[in-house]
């Protein structure tokens, strides 16, 4: 095994943890090939155990002969080793360096991991698209499953099977797939059971400056319509970018071949303006001058909050076009695979009741984000604390679970899942033991083999002691479409709170109270 | 009655501040209300929504240049409700208005609503109303007279300061002609007095006003008070005089003959600045920061940059880390401290107050907070007829510092969410009383001008009314063992700790809610396992009638650790819902008017407390929202779809006990 030659000093004793708010730990450090270990050998203490695929960055720092390396983690923990030795120190230091930039897929710790529990559901199968198909069959037979990308050849960033409008064969479909960026051509997102309107999304059109024009693709996305009715496209880039994207082969639909469909504009940023905005975010909240202009100027700076409500507003203007205006929706950017899916998954969770219980949403991230070919591996390839160069990293699908909390944090009743939920999926997302956010795609998860050779991240979620832990106490079935408000008031900075915690333990008490209350009922009648 | 020249004016429409929503209806002008009713053929579904505004709560009202559709009117409140109506004739609304502008100044202290408010008791129930809170208790509860400290008796006819209540507590040592001596060296001749006493470390918060020091003077007087008050601690060499403004105020007053403490005149002391700014730059600050966040679809950039221009938060945050140094000198230091501004009756209270708050979790309490109040704020002279504009004025004495007091201990809660026995409600319907004058508690100046009013005989008490609505303001999250292990709190100043509150500041904003509230949420599980449990008591005591052992005597009743009151469980008052407290929480509301088999106990008692309340809020938030997310306007922009039913939501129940 390779990874032995990277050790050069597997066990130091004596180190010292220090972690912000919580007591400092002492007790022996070990490197694995996947793991740094950190226990102080007592029963009832915690060990740390750290991901080396968790690591962001490293700092060094000596006084005299002590040594502290300063560990920042993509989830953006930061802790703090104290190292007796220079040596060691230098040791440990380049060890977890080159363990955490190790390049391989299959090198990583899932493909190594082994459940140390029963799995009782296998989570690679829960969410097939055949299953999620039976679903929309049993509300309407305008669509069909198709399998024109079976060996991925039409869109190697779509799954083997997506649902298109029954009208269209497959001939047709290659032929659009040739006219849409990626070959992301139009496919169902979502269908409203309310009023049968649909979500579609889709690479953008590759009109180029000459103004392509694709027969196929407006016969596929008008089979959508009903009689007399128009449509919306939302596009998540401002006209200008639209525009220009014109030079590199891409554009927009233009009103003259799409008459049945209005275009909107919206504005969401993408790719190194999103890691940026995070570093500034990060660096703001971790900012010790305790000023307070500094920090708001600081935090406005970093434009987040700017981004959360962007997403939030153009996935609200979506649903609004469904629920209200009863007209279908297509919604692209230029992939298709970031800002698209944030919009296409957010309008699901406020329309669709089944998509904030706690396997709703699961079936919701595995469609719109996995299946729909959202490339975790290079957008979480690194994280805020992260020295080297940005390649493909960007925070889209953390901005995502930050727009879902707003909206759980307007209707805390009508979520089954707490926040803890939510934090869970972006430490999984950034590094896990687990082999769900691996790969890029649906194609590179089969070719890798992921299935056979990983567990889901879902076989664990989904058993009972996980499931409870990451309830929301508060959960009351809410069947109706929930408008969150995005004036800049109402959104929160997204923050780890104690508060929450302290809220779930009250609630679970009074709960307790209830139940002993109705078993004591029960008891009385009885007598 | 006299300056009501139009009493009711129909078809005035009400437009939603932040939408293009607008409803219609009938404006009334009575004595003390302008109540604003919507048709009811607006909405069949659900009842005609009313809106009570205090003429004493009306801080302006401005007519805009006449439109198409009517004479626009626009009220701010100084609860922040702001409200425009469209009157259609142009001479209604100048009837209107001339009416208003006379109403919401009122000359003298008769013509408020106090004097005239009637809540039905008797005047034996509102003598026990004013008995309530007794400072000469809470004095005692800390411990004091004592060895080192005593009442004095030097300001029983007002005669050495006009301002400071009768009763004062000054140290042992400090003879009359030193307390008259040092009272003639200070601002208004507010001398060194104690406020709190820190019994664990015998340490003394005192209070004051600046020295009349100028660029050279000393007094001998004042010197020997300040060591009377160092030589009363035996923990420390030295007493902390905190001057909680900033530096440069302090020298600018020097020029004027007063200024601040020389350290090398004062052996004992040890001086400090803290930087809080002064009553004008506060009042800006508020402008500033309700003109940003009352901008229509404001930006985030915007509003964070506006946060920041406003300094709103700063200022917050400064008071904080004022109270913070205050309670770490006390009781990690045992150092007594002084505290004073300039006059000692708007920063002073800030920080004594508040650091009184971080020390004795007594305070946190929902009495403890009346009483705190009540010492720190109206026996000790802030100025509120000055500050909350009570009657016709100098519009530059005008000042939030009480709101931003209870802004500070709205951020406290949020960092401690299980160290207040009272939710933010509480807080609000403080501040909603403090400007409604509705009460006889916050009128005037000073306890002096108190007695003269005859407050006492001839108005009612806020603390007697709050408390018999006890139930509606505690948290849910208190914890009693929580206080008892962490009795002094220790916030943390990190910028991001500070929010801006919306629930104060978009209190009647409804689209800018959250739709369903987590509090409002425990409280009703809360009314529900107190119901449940008397009910079980009701049915155990039935049983050892019948002659019959319970089953469940080897399963004894959950006690559970956070329940405090179990007295009074079958008799909860109906709660007013509130907007801050969000979307119904009820069924019936959330889930769609088709759900009317939602009758179970939960359902009855919401029906009961709607039918109690009269103040009805505005618009649905679904509504309003509906044209914030972006551009749907042109051909598309038909009649949609059929709205969730409009949603009724109450508010304080200011207006309500006047019905």
């Amino acid at each position: 095994m390779e990874f032995a030659e990277l050790i050069k000093t597997p066990r130091v004793d004596g180190v010292v943890l220090h972690r912000p708010f919580l007591p400092t730990v002492e007790g022996t450090l070990c490197l694995t090939g996947h793991h740094l270990i950190l226990s102080s050998r007592q029963d009832n203490t915690e060990e740390l155990w750290l991901l080396h695929s968790n690591i962001d960055s490293i700092e060094k720092r000596f006084v005299g002969s002590l040594g502290s390396i300063i560990v920042k983690c993509k989830d953006l923990r930061v802790i703090q080793l104290d190292i007796p030795g220079m040596e060691e120190c230098l040791n440990i230091a380049s060890s977890i360096e080159a363990l955490s930039t190790l390049d391989s897929v299959s090198l990583m710790y899932p493909f190594f991991y082994r459940p140390m529990f029963e799995v009782i559901e296998d989570g690679w199968n829960s969410f097939l698209p055949e299953d999620a198909f039976k679903d929309l069959e049993s509300m309407t037979d305008e669509w069909r499953l198709s399998e024109v990308n079976k060996d991925f050849s039409v869109c190697p960033s779509y799954p083997p099977l997506v649902a298109v409008p029954k009208d269209i064969d497959d001939e047709t479909l290659r032929k659009v797939a040739t006219f849409r960026h990626g070959g992301r051509f139009p496919v169902l997102s979502y269908y409203h059971k309310k009023n049968g309107m649909v979500m579609m999304r889709a690479g953008q059109p590759l009109t180029g400056t000459n103004g392509r024009r694709c027969k196929e693709d407006e016969k596929l996305i008008n089979a959508t319509l009903r009689p007399g009715k128009r449509g919306y496209i939302i596009d998540t880039r401002t006209i200008n970018v639209a525009q220009q994207a014109k030079a590199r082969g891409g554009g927009i639909e233009s009103e003259a071949n799409y008459p049945q469909w209005r275009r909107i504009h919206k504005a969401i940023e993408r790719s190194n303006v999103l890691q940026e905005s995070l570093i500034k975010l990060v660096e703001a909240c971790n900012d010790q001058s305790h000023n307070m202009d500094r920090w708001l100027s600081k935090l406005e700076a970093s434009n987040w909050q700017t981004h959360v409500k962007e997403i939030l507003t153009t996935a609200c203007l979506a649903a609004q076009c469904i629920d209200r205006e009863g007209a279908s929706v297509l919604v692209h950017g230029t992939e298709g695979t970031d800002t698209t899916l944030q919009v296409t998954s957010l309008a699901q969770i406020i329309l669709d009741p089944s998509c904030r219980t706690i396997r709703g949403f699961q079936g919701l991230v595995e469609r719109e984000w996995l299946q729909a070919g959202h490339p975790f591996q290079q957008r979480c390839a690194q994280s805020a604390y992260s020295n080297s160069k940005p390649r493909q990293e960007a925070p889209v699908f953390l901005l995502f679970l930050d727009c879902v909390w707003q909206i759980l944090r307007q209707f805390p009743c009508s979520f089954e899942f707490s926040e803890s939920y939510l934090v869970l999926l972006f430490e999984h997302a950034y590094a896990s033991q687990f082999g769900t956010f691996l790969g890029n795609s649906a194609a590179e998860r089969a070719k890798l083999s992921l299935p056979e050779k990983t567990v889901s991240l879902w076989s664990w979620v989904n058993r009972h002691q996980e499931i409870e832990r990451l309830t929301n106490p508060l959960f009351e079935a809410n069947s109706l479409v929930i408008w969150p408000s995005v004036a800049p008031q109402s959104l929160l900075l997204w923050e780890d709170s104690q508060y929450i915690d302290v809220i779930y333990i009250t609630i679970i008490i009074i709960i307790i109270i209830l139940f002993t209350i109705s078993k004591k009922y029960y008891y009385d009648i009885n007598a | 009655m006299e300056h009501i020249r139009t009493p009711k004016v129909e078809q005035v429409r009400l437009l939603d501040r932040f939408s293009n929503k607008s409803t219609n209806g009938t404006l009334y002008l009575t004595a003390t209300h302008l109540i604003f009713v919507e048709s009811s053929s607006n909405n069949l579904t659900s009842a005609a929504q009313e809106i009570w505004i205090l003429h004493h709560h009306i801080a302006s009202v401005e007519k805009l240049s006449l439109t198409t559709t009517g004479c626009p009117l626009v009220i701010q409140c100084r609860n922040f409700r702001v409200v425009h109506f469209v009157v259609q004739r142009e001479r209604d609304c100048h009837d209107i208005y001339s009416s208003l502008l006379r109403l919401l100044r009122p000359v003298s202290y008769e013509e408020l609503y106090a004097f005239s408010y009637n809540p039905k008791q008797n005047d034996q129930q509102r003598e026990e109303g004013w008995q309530l809170i007794d400072l000469g208790a809470e004095f005692e509860r800390m411990g004091v007279p004592c060895d080192q400290w005593q009442l004095t008796d030097v300001n029983r006819d007002y005669k050495v300061c006009e301002t400071y209540p009768r009763d004062l507590y000054v140290p042992i040592t400090a003879s009359k002609p030193i307390i008259v001596g040092s009272s003639k060296f200070r601002s208004k001749g507010r001398f060194p007095v104690l406020t709190y006493f820190y019994q664990e470390k015998k340490a003394a918060v005192c209070r004051c006003s600046q020295p009349l020091s100028g660029f050279s003077a000393r007094c001998l007087e004042d010197e020997s008070m300040l060591q009377a008050i160092s030589k009363a601690n035996h923990n420390s060499r030295f007493v902390y005089v905190m001057d909680t403004r900033p530096k440069l105020n302090a020298l600018a007053n020097r020029a004027a003959g007063k200024g601040y403490e020389n350290e090398d005149n004062y052996s004992n002391i040890r001086f400090q600045f803290v930087g809080i700014e002064n009553i004008h730059v506060m009042r800006t600050s508020l402008q500033k920061l309700l003109e940003v966040i009352g901008t229509r679809s404001l930006s985030m950039g915007d509003y964070l940059e506006g946060l920041e221009s406003s300094g709103w938060l700063r200022h917050i945050k400064a008071i904080v880390d004022a109270a913070i140094f205050l309670a770490k000198a006390v009781t990690v230091e045992g150092a007594s401290v002084l505290v004073h501004c300039s006059d000692g009756w708007d920063r002073t209270a800030q920080v004594c107050s508040l650091g009184a708050l971080l020390m004795d979790p007594y305070y946190r309490t929902i009495k403890g907070f009346m009483v705190l109040i009540e010492k720190d704020w109206i026996s000790f002279g802030h100025k509120f007829a000055d500050r909350c504009d009570q009657l016709d004025g100098d519009p530059k004495e005008v000042s939030p510092i009480f709101t931003q007091f209870l802004e500070c201990v709205w951020q406290l809660s949020e960092q401690f969410p299980q160290a207040f026995e009272f939710s933010e409600w509480f807080l609000l319907q403080i501040h909603e009383h403090v400007h409604s004058c509705q009460y006889g508690n916050f009128l005037g100046n000073n306890q002096r001008q108190r007695e003269e009013l005859q407050l006492r005989e001839r108005t009612h008490s806020l603390w007697a009314y709050l408390l018999s609505e006890k139930q509606n303001y505690l948290n849910p999250f208190y914890s009693p063992a929580y206080c008892e292990a962490h009795p002094v709190l220790e916030p943390s100043t990190l910028p991001y700790h500070f929010k801006f509150w919306r629930n104060m500041y978009h209190q009647f904003d409804r689209s800018m809610h959250p739709r369903q509230s987590i509090l409002k949420t425990i409280l009703t599980l809360r009314e529900n396992s107190h119901k449940a449990e008397s009910t079980l008591q009701a049915l155990e005591n039935r049983l050892h009638q019948l002659g019959v052992t319970p089953l469940t005597t080897s399963d004894p009743p959950a006690h559970p650790p956070t329940r405090d009151q179990r007295t009074n469980s079958n008799s909860l008052p109906p709660r007013p819902d509130s907007l801050i407290l969000g979307a119904p929480v009820n069924h019936k509301d959330v889930q769609g008017q088709d759900d009317e088999d939602e009758q179970d106990e939960v359902g009855e008692e919401a029906v009961e407390s709607t039918d109690m309340e009269r103040t009805v809020e505005g618009s649905s938030g679904t509504e309003s929202r509906k044209q914030s997310y972006g551009e749907l306007e042109g051909t598309y922009n038909n009649e949609l779809a059929k709205e969730e039913p409009a949603v009724v939501s109450l508010e304080f129940g200011v207006a309500r006990m006047t019905c």
